[in-house]
């Protein structure tokens, strides 16, 4: 019909019909509602299902105590471990050049392909009555599976690359010239860590530490398998709120599940404010 | 050879704890548990990872997972595309919101959608009267799997779209190419590297996934049985080797899945460069 073209005004040429937008954003809402946002609304729903009076004891039962201090002694332990690490490879790998780093790399991402399960199993196969170290471990009295020590192990394990991951492109990105220009002023190796480098990477740091805290703290099938699920003793949170649940105990696995939903709300909240920080330079 | 180290300091000490943190935390235990598996024998290893109870399992656990990231390539896609082109009311806080699977713990997660998917939860119900049961089925381990891998697909194809060069869509559609023809011959070349690298996460996730699939799958062996519960199942029976065999052929598959993704993560890049 009509063969005249208008110039079209900048950004109309790449836009639907105003019926498509709207249709192709609903799906992704209702998409979105289904899987993540009534998801969360059931956690909370559910944990008030017997009021707050109900909600407030779940929370302060001796059992619930034990379990959140044991979650916050794995994640106290395995963060600035993973931290330090994180730290020491970003440096060797951005700062150096040498064979064999990409191997190096693919390594450090490794924990995060191993099934949680096999990630639990491997210190079961080390350290378990039946592992390699089990036998020498018993006969010296030592307890790793099924105790403390595994539970740290395993959130390390698990929480392994989440700081190095973040740091390594940062520092690769902003290359060697400003220690370089540090160290030949004189300044001393840590001193250029602390007053150069930290400041340029602080951001990407606390991203990789924020992430890797959640993961710690809200790790369920690694800790699972070395737990031994002893109440009291051996149950992180995310395995409490598991026991209650097969005890038909709803009210409270939702109550104790409400404060893990918390902590990953947090964890959004500040992963997008550092995000904003980021980009901003 | 090896370059000259310049001035900065700290490579070998660095580099040496680096390594032997790797070793000890990561490394050893898993060549431990190689080594392990190789005591079993050939035979015995084989007898353990092809029984038909695992084998079912691993139907499940793969049938699941794939299903799961193509939902998630689907939706991903669209989420992705909605959040980069078109302005909406709380599209910041849904666009943050995204990577709640990667914050929310498993266990949390696979109550919440047990409760939810059941015949009497808030979506359950409008699905049960048409005979589709989703929790304690093999449908509700798929829904699991979605959840967990919903943010990859959507955070890898999220950069790729906002740098996309919106003349080369108004070049298409001058030269006469309708909307539809612009996403499939213009638009869909460019993602498909980044769609496919979040595909590949998304897929290597579920498949040894746990946590957020045992509370809604029901776990009826041969039915619901995800292969990861029979490791634990083994363990609690004290078959350390059956489940050490299982761990290893969930390993090689993980392995072969990393080198996969690597590959297409060097070929996304160069697509990008």
């Amino acid at each position: 019909m009509s063969s005249i073209v208008l110039p079209s005004p900048i950004g109309r040429a790449h836009r639907e019909p105003a019926l498509v937008r709207w249709l192709l954003t609903a799906f992704a809402l209702v998409f979105l509602i289904g899987f993540l946002f009534l998801p969360l609304a059931v956690v909370f729903t559910q944990a008030l299902g017997k009021g707050w009076a109900a909600y407030g004891a779940a929370l302060i039962e001796p059992n619930a105590l034990s379990a959140i201090w044991l979650t916050v002694l794995a994640a106290a332990i395995a963060v600035p471990l993973n931290m330090v690490f994180g730290i020491a490879a970003a440096w060797a790998i951005a700062k150096f050049e040498f064979p064999g780093k990409s191997l190096l790399l693919t390594l450090i991402d490794l924990p995060f392909s191993v099934s949680p399960v096999v990630s639990g199993l491997i210190y079961v196969l080390l350290f378990g009555l039946q592992g390699w170290l089990g036998p020498w471990l018993q006969a010296h009295d030592i307890k790793l599976i099924f105790a403390v020590p595994g539970i740290v192990l395993a959130t390390i394990f698990v929480t392994f690359p989440f700081v190095a991951r973040e740091l390594i492109p940062l520092m690769q990105a902003q290359g060697t010239e400003e220690e370089e220009a540090a160290i030949v002023l004189g300044a001393s190796g840590w001193q250029t860590f602390r007053r150069v480098t930290l400041p340029n990477v602080k951001w990407g740091l606390l991203y990789g530490v924020i992430l890797c805290n959640a993961r710690a703290m809200g790790e369920f099938g690694a800790v699972s398998v070395v737990s031994g699920h002893i109440r009291g003793l051996t149950n992180t949170v995310p395995l409490h709120v598991e026991i209650l649940y097969n005890e038909y105990n709803s009210a409270a696995a939702f109550a104790v599940a409400s404060i893990l939903a918390l902590l990953a709300l947090a964890t959004l909240a500040a992963k997008t404010l550092v995000e904003r920080r980021m980009q901003r330079p | 050879m090896l370059k000259k180290h310049g001035v900065l300091p700290g490579f070998s000490m660095t580099l040496g704890f680096t390594l032997t943190y790797l070793s000890l935390i990561v490394l050893v235990p898993l060549s431990a548990t190689l080594l392990k598996s190789a005591s079993l024998g050939w035979d015995g290893f084989w007898a353990v990872i092809a029984a038909p109870r695992v084998l079912a399992s691993y139907k499940l656990t793969f049938g699941a997972a794939l299903a799961g990231a193509s939902i998630n390539a689907v939706f991903g896609l669209l989420v992705a595309w909605v959040l980069v082109r078109y302005d909406f009311f709380g599209k910041k806080l849904i666009d943050a919101f995204v990577d709640l699977p990667f914050a929310l713990p498993t266990a949390v997660a696979g109550i919440a959608l047990a409760t939810l998917y059941s015949s009497k939860g808030w979506i359950g119900q409008f699905f049960a009267p048409l005979g589709i049961k989703i929790a304690f089925t093999p449908i509700g381990v798929i829904v699991a799997l979605t959840f967990i891998g919903l943010p990859f697909v959507v955070r890898t194809v999220q950069p790729i779209l906002e740098d996309f060069e919106t003349e080369l869509e108004e070049a298409a559609t001058s030269l006469g190419a309708n909307r539809w023809q612009v996403f499939q011959m213009v638009i869909l070349p460019t993602l498909l590297p980044a769609l496919l690298t979040g595909f590949a996460l998304a897929f290597a996730r579920a498949v040894g996934e746990y946590g957020s699939v045992i509370f809604i799958a029901g776990n009826i062996p041969m039915v619901s049985e995800i292969t990861p519960l029979l490791i634990v199942t083994k363990l609690e029976q004290y078959d350390y080797a059956g489940a050490t065999a299982l761990a290893v052929s969930m390993l090689t598959v993980s392995f072969g899945l990393l080198l996969a993704i690597n590959g297409l993560q060097r070929w996304s890049q160069q697509r990008r460069a």
